[in-house]
């Protein structure tokens, strides 16, 4: 850009706007000279080495943008520190560019680079952040990267970067709508997406770039109902409001039928006369679909899907978010039967207690539903009372709704109210109340006189608005009985001496001139008045004077001809051309000349004919042919991407649809539907959906216990694990009787007793801890066909301690509170070479087995026939990596906590063995131990989550576990070579929980046998961006090479491959899905220096493993 | 959704705008100017504008206009409530939420609306998740950041957003642990004339200002579960537990929030701890009128009625007042025709009375109406409603912490109809 436009767009930036420079400014003088020397100072800034220079630069070019002006021409300065180290820097760069990266679109592309490395980066905060930055910038020229990097990061594995992928298809759409058919199918991809960060996104997502295709949502449709609960606040409004329209396409009207009744006593309808013409058509359409329905089904039965909506969205209600409240009550409002719809109410009159922006649109709804459901608001009248400190157009809502409601039981009620709302001094709000009295007197035939006689009162109020307003109102009124009222008529003729509103003069006249023969010697005098007046008042009360005049000359021709034909002569000559048309039609009309056409014979027919009384009607029916709560609603007129609320359909599409092919998810539904709402809460926030489980009402009466456990397993925490159960009950009963006390001193006490208690727990269970430690490792040894007895036996033996002589049953029971003890665990896993009484005590039980790896396996797998079997067959294939991949340790994971699992502990590990029902599949190992004092029937999977693509094979059914007993299981999880958890369901007869299992990206791998040349031609081939290098210093522990492999092979399921140098160490294997090679070399230096070499063609797998390895390595 | 926003000042400056899409001229704003300029009260200028190519959604929060123009469909709550959770983080980040103080922190300010929303639709609204990614600005660390030139944005990026507890950050350390829960009940109430309730409900709230470390997972259980009628609960609350239990159990977020909010069933009772007596009347002729306010205790459950006022906005006739006050002090602002009798403690041997003359100026017809009086009063150590918090415990961590409950009553929306 060249310097004179950029000072140009400075000097129209700054002077457009006259505000105040800020106080840091150097150059608030606003001299264009400085402002331009402002600008060379800023560009200096960012051009220095220093980071703060920088940083005070960008801050002040920030504060520019903020206050609205141009910053255009800092661009070339700016866009080169995109790549700035500082992250505070960088952030402010990118507030810029987005901000005028549009303008300057050529030099934008120079950043663009930047973000593309980011793409790339393994740290899954900075791959969101660089595609938010790069779909931002408005560039067309870019649209095919943004493409290329929002369908990479759609199947990325980080949940946060996928949210990000949906937050960027919308900004493509908007950039380039011929991108939406590929969009869709990101969209498509990404609404399968399981987790809850991205269910929000996308559908807002789907809600911008394709509404119409309602078919995408089908196999989501539960899944989303099921994930609402979790999903944050402003994602359950967009889903809720999609789902809406989603039910009316797919479901039933679940009021058809109560819709006859309905209609037979449709007494409230009858307020609102003129709904008859309009309704007419409508109800018979009704009345004809519902007659159809009738004939052709037996009676409404609602669809499963559609009252797994309903029952999912009630607990929203709750929400602290008016957004969501409103969202929730509108998909009742039009999806719910009649008789459930009430439950909305309450929570709506809650939110009128929030800010008044809220209110206002809460109480614009509430009038729409107060017509239709009349019934659901009438509990809450009192909470619709004005206050005086309401602001106006609050007030005149809360009104409407008040006479929305009135009905023959309270309308006492409210007319007293409405009695002191005429005194307000908001004269605005007074004539609103006065109209709202005039339908209350329409609607309610009993109050009719009581309402017009208030009225007439009010005729005399010093304010002249109020006057005006009523007699606008008494007007309407007299209208529907006419000859009761000739007393009122005559009063308010008098009034037209004082009053000057001109609205008011008219409807007098008017009202004077409809019902001449009720005051057949005022109206001629009134004329006369008026006639005097005629030039000074308005246009409105001039017309209703000729019509006065025509009406009178019609009926007295007599008294008033010369008057009539004075006002005409006035009014031919009037400014306003309407008073002269008009003026020459009457006079055409009612004076009878020889040239008069056929209609002067009709005159009187068409002055005098009977009018229908007007219908006084809330400007808010009808208004729920939009969608509550949008903003179409509310302005009471289609708003741009407004979707219609389609019609229930007559016939209910094919319900199947929304099956989804995912066996595992069926039976999940299924179950659902009869079951108590608890079992639907979803699984993907393992932490919430555990504790949940275990609050249902099927849980004993002891919710101490229940709670602790469920925190538990939220926290993970290992050492309340010991806590014992009469302990937790026994301080249970020690705070009731405190309950009683006063509170200060109970808390006190409370701390007190806690203290001692926690205090004395942690010491047994340290105690405890030693002596299980101790016994832990012969036990988990054993095959379950030993008996306790051997096992003690052999622990002492293989130990050479001195065990305590404690009883047998001491040892069991012993036994049972620590089983589940998760630090005892990585050691029964514990290779031979590291434990050598280990394998002494395996070879005790197994046949020997050449594979050092074969035998924990095995010992686990003895327990079930079929697994036992695979455990054989795999022996012999097992040998051959075996002998080259050295043993290590394998670390074990805790799946169910003893707590959470009320007795039932699960842990697992990944056996490192092929998985032999399906290679693609890495094995998981699970240990199952029945800690409780009762039987544990059917243990199974059930309910599996996962990421698409995603398999699990699920272990064959435990069915009995009996107290005290351990188990072993294997099943197989194709994790697609993503770290991504299977979530599912361990169930036993009894209860479920929610658990998941996360691998750690080494195992994600098996080994491979290569020779060293082979794998330096592999590593050939992966070189450049597959192949990632990081320096290290190795641990002072792990400076042999015996140490480094050891290590690496922990880290990771490598087979190490032989190399010439002894400088390095290779390692070589392949992912479980997709066989992709992983080849590691870790090449060691002086001093514990080293350099670690990973090449993968799964450029996120190398990452992750190389942060894996390397902390392997260095700790 | 949101396209861009404008923070407007009382007089009308746009003082800040920020664009998460395309610019759009700040020029659109004039319709909002006509529609301020129409409306007398800023309170009455319509939240929801129409102009011939965007809606304008604004919120009002302290003196400040929160404009927000959309271009599509929308529901126009979620905007309002965004809005208004925005001026809740500036408040939250700076104490309050004024021209002066966003001016003096644009620069957080705009980084903040940043990681608000993304093109428009939300992204990190949690107070929690944004005080990682931005710092909030103390005093010491903004002496700190000039010397060394720091930065005041997070060098780490938030886990919090990837948690399944977004509520609350991680690695959490206090050296003392406290659980504060302030139980906050506010009486709304009209009474007419005599002194009858014509309407009175409660409203409550339970505060909560928790420093705890690590993951703790708390319980709190009421005495008396029933009473609360209608509740809605921070996003943290377990929801199916109060369902089935009546317990609140929840991982609270880290420092201040709101647990939840309630309202008493309607069937009780609502205590009203003060009476008025009031006697306001205009003549017809002398072109004046006389005053006379007694306040007196009613239901105080034995506790003693503070922090007591009483507000009235008198007719506009009102030129200004002649009154004595047995206690307290009253103002008169004669621009806005407020007078505020500020009282103080209720002593219940000698109550406080206000009396004297309201003067008009002569010739003007005598006001139609009285004005109402909003009564403000405060009892501490009360719950009106008798809510009770009968125990918290706390879950998953090891160490005790301090805990603590206060009640207050306050009034709300009290109004006395003369």
């Amino acid at each position: 850009m060249s310097t004179s436009s950029a000072f140009n767009d400075e000097k129209g930036g700054s002077s457009s706007v006259g505000e105040p420079e800020y106080g840091h400014d150097p150059a608030s003088g606003g001299i264009f000279s400085s402002d331009y020397k402002r600008h060379d100072d800023l560009k200096e800034m960012l051009d220095s080495n220093k980071d703060s220079l920088k940083l005070e630069a960008m801050k002040r070019i920030v504060a520019m943008i903020a206050r609205g002006k141009n910053a255009s021409d800092l661009f070339p300065a700016v866009v080169k520190n995109v790549a700035c180290k500082n992250i505070e820097v960088k952030k402010l760069v990118y507030v810029y560019l987005v901000r005028y990266a549009e303008e300057q679109q050529d030099l934008a592309l120079l950043s663009i680079s930047t973000f593309q490395r980011g793409l790339k980066d393994p740290n899954q905060l900075i791959r969101a952040s660089a595609l938010r930055v790069l779909s931002s910038i408005r560039v067309t020229i870019i649209v095919p990267i943004m493409m290329l990097a929002i369908k990479e990061a759609a199947s990325d594995m980080s949940p946060y970067v996928r949210k990000t992928a949906a937050h960027a298809i919308p900004k493509l759409y908007s950039l380039d709508p011929e991108q939406k058919d590929q969009l869709i199918e990101v969209i498509e991809k990404l609404l399968a997406d399981k987790t809850t960060l991205v269910a929000g996104s996308v559908v807002m997502a789907f809600e911008e770039v394709c509404p119409e295709r309602i078919d995408l949502i089908h196999k989501n449709y539960r899944k989303l109902c099921n994930l609402l609960i979790d999903v944050e606040e402003w994602g359950q409004v967009v889903i809720i409001n999609m789902l809406t329209r989603y039910a009316r396409t797919q479901f039933l009207n679940p009021n058809i039928n109560e819709s006859l009744l309905e209609e037979g006593g449709v007494g409230e309808k009858t307020f609102y006369g003129s709904d008859e013409d309009e309704d007419e058509d409508e109800d018979e359409k009704e009345k004809k679909a519902e007659a159809a329905a009738l004939a052709k089904r037996k009676p409404y039965v609602m669809d499963p899907d559609h009252r797994l909506l309903l029952r999912n969205t009630k607990p929203l209600l709750q929400s602290r978010n008016a957004a969501v409240v409103m969202a929730v009550a509108q998909l009742y409002f039009h999806l719910a039967p009649k008789a459930e719809v009430g439950v909305i109410a309450k929570a709506l009159v809650r939110l009128l207690r929030s800010h008044s922006e809220v209110q206002y649109v809460v109480l614009q709804n509430v009038a729409t539903m107060t017509i239709k459901r009349r019934g659901m608001f009438e509990p809450y009248l009192k909470s619709f009372y004005i206050r005086s400190t309401d602001p106006t157009q609050i007030k005149v809502l809360k009104l409407e709704v008040l006479t929305n409601l009135a009905n023959e039981t309270n309308i006492s009620t409210i007319l007293r109210e409405f009695q002191t709302y005429i005194k307000s001094m908001d004269k605005d709000f007074v004539a609103a109340t006065i109209q709202a009295i005039g339908r209350c007197a329409t609607n309610i035939g009993e109050v009719r006189d009581t309402c017009l006689n208030g009225l007439v009162q009010l005729l005399s109020n010093r304010d002249e608005l109020v006057v005006a307003e009523s007699v606008v109102v008494i007007k309407k009124l007299l209208q529907m009985q006419p000859e009761k009222h000739s007393d009122i008529i005559k009063h308010m003729a008098k009034l037209t001496d004082n009053i000057q509103v001109p609205m008011a003069r008219a409807s007098i006249l008017w009202l004077i001139g409809e019902y001449c023969e009720h005051v057949p010697k005022i109206a001629p005098d009134v004329l006369r008045k008026m006639a005097k007046s005629f030039t000074n008042e308005e246009d409105i009360v001039k017309l209703q004077i000729i019509n006065l005049a025509a009406k009178l000359y019609l009926t007295n021709s007599k008294q008033t001809k010369l008057l009539t034909q004075y006002v005409l002569n006035l009014a031919k000559y009037d400014q306003n051309y309407d008073i002269r048309d008009r003026a020459r039609f009457i006079r055409q009309l009612i004076v009878p000349t020889e040239k008069s056409g056929a209609l002067s014979k009709y005159a009187k027919k068409l002055f005098l004919a009977l009018k229908p009384a007007p219908v006084l009607e809330s400007p808010f029916k009808d208004r729920d042919h939009f969608q509550l709560g949008s903003l179409s609603h509310l302005l009471n007129a289609k708003a741009g991407g407004y979707q219609e609320l389609p019609d229930w359909p007559e016939a209910a599409p094919d319900p199947s649809v929304r099956n989804v092919e995912v066996k595992e998810s069926v039976p999940e539904w299924t179950k659902c539907s009869s079951r108590e709402k608890r079992k639907e809460k979803k699984v993907e926030k393992p932490f919430y959906s555990d504790s949940e489980g275990e609050s249902g009402p099927t849980e004993s009466a002891d919710s101490e216990s229940d709670s602790a456990s469920g925190s538990e397993s939220a926290s993970g925490s290992e050492e309340s694990g010991s806590r014992s159960e009469s302990e937790e009950s026994e301080e249970a009963s020690e705070s009731e009787e405190e309950e009683e006390e006063e509170e200060e001193k109970k808390k006190k006490k409370q701390k007190e007793v806690k203290k001692t208690v926690q205090e004395s727990e942690s010491e047994q269970s340290s105690e405890e801890d030693r002596k299980h430690e101790r016994k832990s490792k012969p036990r988990k040894s054993d095959t379950e066909s030993e008996s306790d007895e051997d096992e003690e036996s052999e622990s002492e033996s293989s130990q050479s301690e001195s065990e305590d002589s404690e009883s047998e049953a001491e040892v069991k029971k012993k036994k049972k509170a620590s089983e589940a003890k998760p630090p005892s665990k990585p050691v029964k896993k514990e290779s031979k070479k590291e434990k050598k009484e280990m394998s002494l005590l395996d070879l005790d039980d197994f046949e020997p087995s050449p594979s050092p790896q074969v035998t924990p396996v095995n010992t686990f797998l003895s327990n079930s026939l079929v697994t036992d079997l695979e455990g054989l067959s795999l022996s012999d294939s097992v040998l051959a990596p075996a002998t080259i991949a050295p043993s290590s340790a394998l670390k074990s994971y805790e799946l169910l906590h003893r707590i959470t699992g009320e007795g039932l502990s699960v842990e697992y590990c990944f056996s490192r063995q092929p998985f032999s029902p399906d290679a693609n599949m890495v094995a998981v190992q699970m240990q199952v131990t029945n800690n409780a004092t009762t039987d544990t029937k059917n243990l199974h999977i059930e309910d599996v989550k996962l990421q698409s693509g995603m398999r699990v094979k699920e272990f064959p059914e435990i069915e009995l576990l009996a107290a005290g007993e351990t188990a072993t299981a294997v099943m197989g999880i194709d994790f697609c070579d993503s770290t991504q958890a299977a979530n599912f369901q361990l169930c036993t007869h009894a209860r479920k929980f929610f658990v998941s299992i996360q691998p750690p990206v080494g195992e994600l791998m098996r080994p491979v046998f290569l020779t060293e040349n082979e794998f330096k031609k592999e590593q050939g081939q992966l070189m450049g961006m597959n192949e990632i290098t990081e320096k290290l210093t190795l641990d002072a522990k792990c400076r042999n090479e015996h140490a480094i492999v050891q290590r690496v092979t922990t880290a990771a399921n490598l087979s190490r491959v032989p190399c010439g140098s002894d400088k390095e160490c290779r390692f070589a294997g392949r992912t479980v899905t997709s066989s992709s090679l992983v080849l590691v070399t870790v090449a060691t230096k002086e001093e514990g220096a080293a350099q670690l070499t990973v090449n993968c063609e799964k450029m996120v797998i190398g990452t992750m493993l190389v942060k894996d390895i390397l902390l392997a390595l260095t700790q | 959704m949101i396209h861009s926003l404008f923070l407007i000042n009382h007089s009308g400056d746009i003082f800040l705008e920020k664009h998460w899409k395309s610019v759009i001229s700040r020029s659109v704003c004039d319709y909002f100017f006509e529609a301020k300029e129409k409306a007398v009260d800023p309170e009455n200028v319509p939240p929801v504008l129409q102009t011939p190519h965007h809606y304008l959604i604004t919120v009002y929060r302290g003196k400040l206009f929160f404009l927000s123009v959309i271009q599509t469909e929308v529901p126009p709550l979620f905007v309002i409530e965004f809005l208004h959770r925005v001026a809740d983080t500036f408040q939250d980040y700076f104490g309050e939420c004024s021209e002066g103080v966003i001016k003096d922190n644009v620069v957080t300010v705009y980084e903040l609306l940043e990681e608000m929303l993304d093109n428009g639709f939300p992204l990190a609204t949690e107070s929690n998740v944004l005080k990682e990614m931005i710092r909030p600005p103390t005093i010491l660390r903004s002496v700190v950041n000039t010397l060394t030139g720091g930065s005041n944005v997070g060098d780490m990026l938030p886990t919090g957003q990837l948690s399944n507890i977004p509520w609350r950050r991680a690695g959490v350390k206090y050296t003392n642990n406290e659980a504060y829960f302030d139980v906050i009940e506010e009486i709304d109430a009209i009474l007419d004339k005599s002194g009858t309730t014509v309407f009175a409900e409660i409203q409550g709230a339970i505060e909560a200002c928790v420093r705890l470390s690590g993951m703790p997972d708390l319980t709190l259980s009421f005495m008396n579960p029933r009473l609360l009628d209608d509740v809605s609960f921070h996003p943290c609350v377990r929801f199916k537990r109060w369902e089935s239990e009546r317990v609140l159990s929840f991982i609270p977020p880290d420092g201040n929030f709101t647990l939840m909010t309630y309202h008493v069933s309607s069937q009780n009772l609502v205590a009203i701890p003060v009476y008025v007596k009031q006697n306001i009347s205009f003549f017809e002729t002398g072109s004046c009128g006389r005053l006379e306010i007694t306040i007196g205790p009613k239901q105080t459950m034995g506790k003693t009625v503070e922090g007591l006022m009483v507000t009235i906005h008198m007719p506009k006739a009102v030129l200004s007042v002649n009154l004595t006050a047995t206690q307290g002090n009253y103002t008169y602002d004669l621009a806005t025709k407020v007078l505020v009798w500020d009282i103080g403690k209720l002593n219940p041997q000698k109550l406080p009375n206000l009396r004297g003359s309201l003067s008009m100026p002569s010739g003007v017809p005598k006001p139609e109406e009285n004005p109402s009086l909003n009564i403000d009063l405060k009892i501490q150590q009360l719950a009106i409603s008798g809510v009770k918090v009968s125990r918290l415990d706390m879950y998953g961590e090891k160490y005790k912490p301090f805990k603590g409950v206060k009640y207050v009553t306050k009034a709300g929306k009290f109004q006395v109809r003369t």
